[in-house]
């Protein structure tokens, strides 16, 4: 029994890493997404709050944290509480399986990549019920786009999820990041580069981000689904989507960016000197990589038109994915090197 | 009580406490939210029965997308709760002797006598290295391999009767946007740069 008990506190103490690291993650994001934003507007951004404005995520948490929550009237009180709970819960349940180095890894479960896709799936329900809960127009309006966005985008994302399965031959994060062992062209960014672009594209979907926010959509309903939260709720929504925006980018570079895997493996000299270099700071460095990305997106396109969202993500998108599941289900028959060549 | 038996007591709990919350809420929303818990609460239970490939698929198809379906439309339905209650006394009498009827059959196929621990004996558990997946998709692919085909092709063909009877012609003076000529359309046809001098 004591045992369990030991067992029991670690996993404990690991969570509430990830979770500790993954908030502040999150808050600097907000941070950052303001002052690069600000930067490419030709403005300056917060900087008044600490050096560069480095203590402005703490300044609006607590002013956040201060303020009242309202709920409407007639509002569904139940699922009004509920939907931020809904949608943080899936959010961070799904960092448990995410190898951050070879070996660390809260748990190392065979069927990863399926876990991950279905804790992403759930997320949408927080969407969803906080708009319908909320008894307002324009929060219903905003879920209801949400729900039909982040289910057609799901098709498209599963099938990129599929080719990457095909290319590894098997679902467990770590081992898809040891197929990709032996270098930069080694990883599966260069094979699967049509479903590289596809995950990616998706992702940004899935998260309601732009250019694909119509969930949110500021100039036509308001701010959407989440426009009669106040206080820490709100905030609570917006954790929650930059939780997620930081899991899909950490997924995309174990799916195709080789994880921790050093960029220089394989090459005579760089290889020796970059050698101490830990697994996780390289993660590091290509997750901040995509999630630079995010906010590049966001500061450069206008947001897309619904029909032509729907459009991307049915007639575009999907049948490229089927198209290259053949065509990575044929390398793999014949052993096209070097990456398919040794299964 | 190890701890297997405790985390199956209290999935099934989960399970038969929503599932009856599902009939019995009067919100047809919360009745909705309910069936996704009866549904997550079942993964669980078939986690514990070391089938973590159904498991994690059935929270992905049917909570992940099915059930968000049922929502979209359950959600824009605009249901009175008298008309839904209305018939509850008159049917009472004939839900009950239904009931009792399902029941009794429930209990003749798949209790003790049929499924007791002489008759299927507890399954020793696999290795942890047991590949779930590997397993399914030889069997599907091999002994089964008919009826996945047979069933793919039905579900194609329902894919595509679905769209052909909610697919309409373009009417004539249609003003909706054509996507396509939109795509087409280039900057240079649109758009004039024009150099201007900087004035102060």
């Amino acid at each position: 029994m004591f045992d369990y008990f030991i067992t029991l506190v670690w996993i404990v103490i690991k969570i509430l890493a990830i979770i500790v690291s993954l908030f502040l993650i999150a808050a600097y994001l907000s941070l950052a997404e303001r002052r690069f934003i600000g930067f490419m507007q030709d403005r300056i951004g917060p900087n008044r709050v600490g050096p560069y404005g480095l203590l402005q995520p703490i300044a609006d948490g607590l002013k956040l944290f201060l303020k009242e929550i309202i709920i409407p009237t007639r509002a569904n009180q139940y699922l009004f509480v509920i939907a931020p709970v809904l949608s943080i819960g899936p959010a961070l349940a799904a960092w448990a399986v995410i190898p951050f180095d070879q070996g660390l890894v809260l748990a190392n479960i065979n069927i990863g990549l399926l876990y991950l896709l279905a804790m992403t799936s759930l997320a949408i329900y927080g969407v969803v019920i906080a708009g319908w809960a909320s008894n307002s127009k324009y929060a219903f309006l905003g879920s209801l786009r949400s729900a039909a966005q982040i289910v057609s985008y799901e098709i498209a994302m599963g099938f990129a999820i599929i080719g990457v399965v095909l290319a590894a031959g098997s679902m467990n994060l770590t081992e898809i990041v040891l197929a990709q062992q032996g270098g930069l062209f080694h990883w599966f960014w260069l094979p699967l580069l049509p479903l590289f672009v596809v995950y990616w594209i998706s992702a940004v979907a899935e998260t309601n981000r732009l250019p694909f926010d119509v969930a949110e959509g500021e100039s036509e309903i308001v701010a959407g689904f989440h426009v009669e939260y106040s206080g820490i709720a709100f905030s609570i929504f917006f954790l929650s989507e930059y939780a997620n925006m930081t899991l899909v980018s950490v997924l995309s570079v174990i799916m195709f960016l080789g994880g921790w895997l050093s960029p220089f493996e394989g090459i005579p000299v760089l290889s020796t000197w970059f050698n101490w270099v830990p697994g996780i700071v390289w993660l590091m460095l290509k997750v901040s990589f995509f999630l630079f990305l995010f906010l590049w997106l966001r500061a450069t396109f206008p947001r897309y038109r619904y029909d032509q969202i729907m459009r991307l993500g049915w007639k575009v998108f999907i049948p490229i994915t089927l198209i290259w599941i053949v065509v990575i289900a044929i390398a793999l028959k014949v052993n096209i090197a070097p990456w398919f060549s040794n299964t | 009580m190890t701890i297997q038996q405790g985390i199956f007591y209290i999935f099934s709990f989960l399970t038969v406490l929503s599932a009856s919350m599902v009939i019995l809420s009067k919100n047809s929303v919360r009745a909705l939210l309910f069936l996704v818990l009866t549904f997550v609460s079942m993964a669980g239970l078939w986690m514990l029965l070391e089938s973590e490939f159904l498991s994690i698929t059935l929270v992905l198809v049917y909570v992940g997308a099915v059930m968000v379906l049922f929502l979209f439309v359950v959600m824009m339905l605009d249901v009175e709760l008298a008309s839904v209650h209305e018939g509850f006394t008159r049917y009472l009498p004939l839900g009950f002797c239904i009931a009792v009827l399902i029941v009794v059959g429930l209990v003749y196929a798949v209790g003790p006598k049929n499924f007791g621990l002489e008759s299927v004996p507890i399954p020793a558990p696999h290795p942890v290295d047991f590949s779930n997946i590997e397993r399914l998709g030889i069997i599907l692919y091999t002994r089964f391999i008919y009826p996945f085909e047979l069933a793919g092709v039905l579900l194609l063909s329902a894919i595509i009767s679905a769209i052909s009877l909610t697919f309409r012609q373009r009417r004539e003076n249609n003003k909706a946007p054509d996507p396509h000529s939109q795509v087409k359309a280039l900057k240079e046809e649109r758009l004039r740069l024009v150099k201007m001098e900087t004035r102060k």
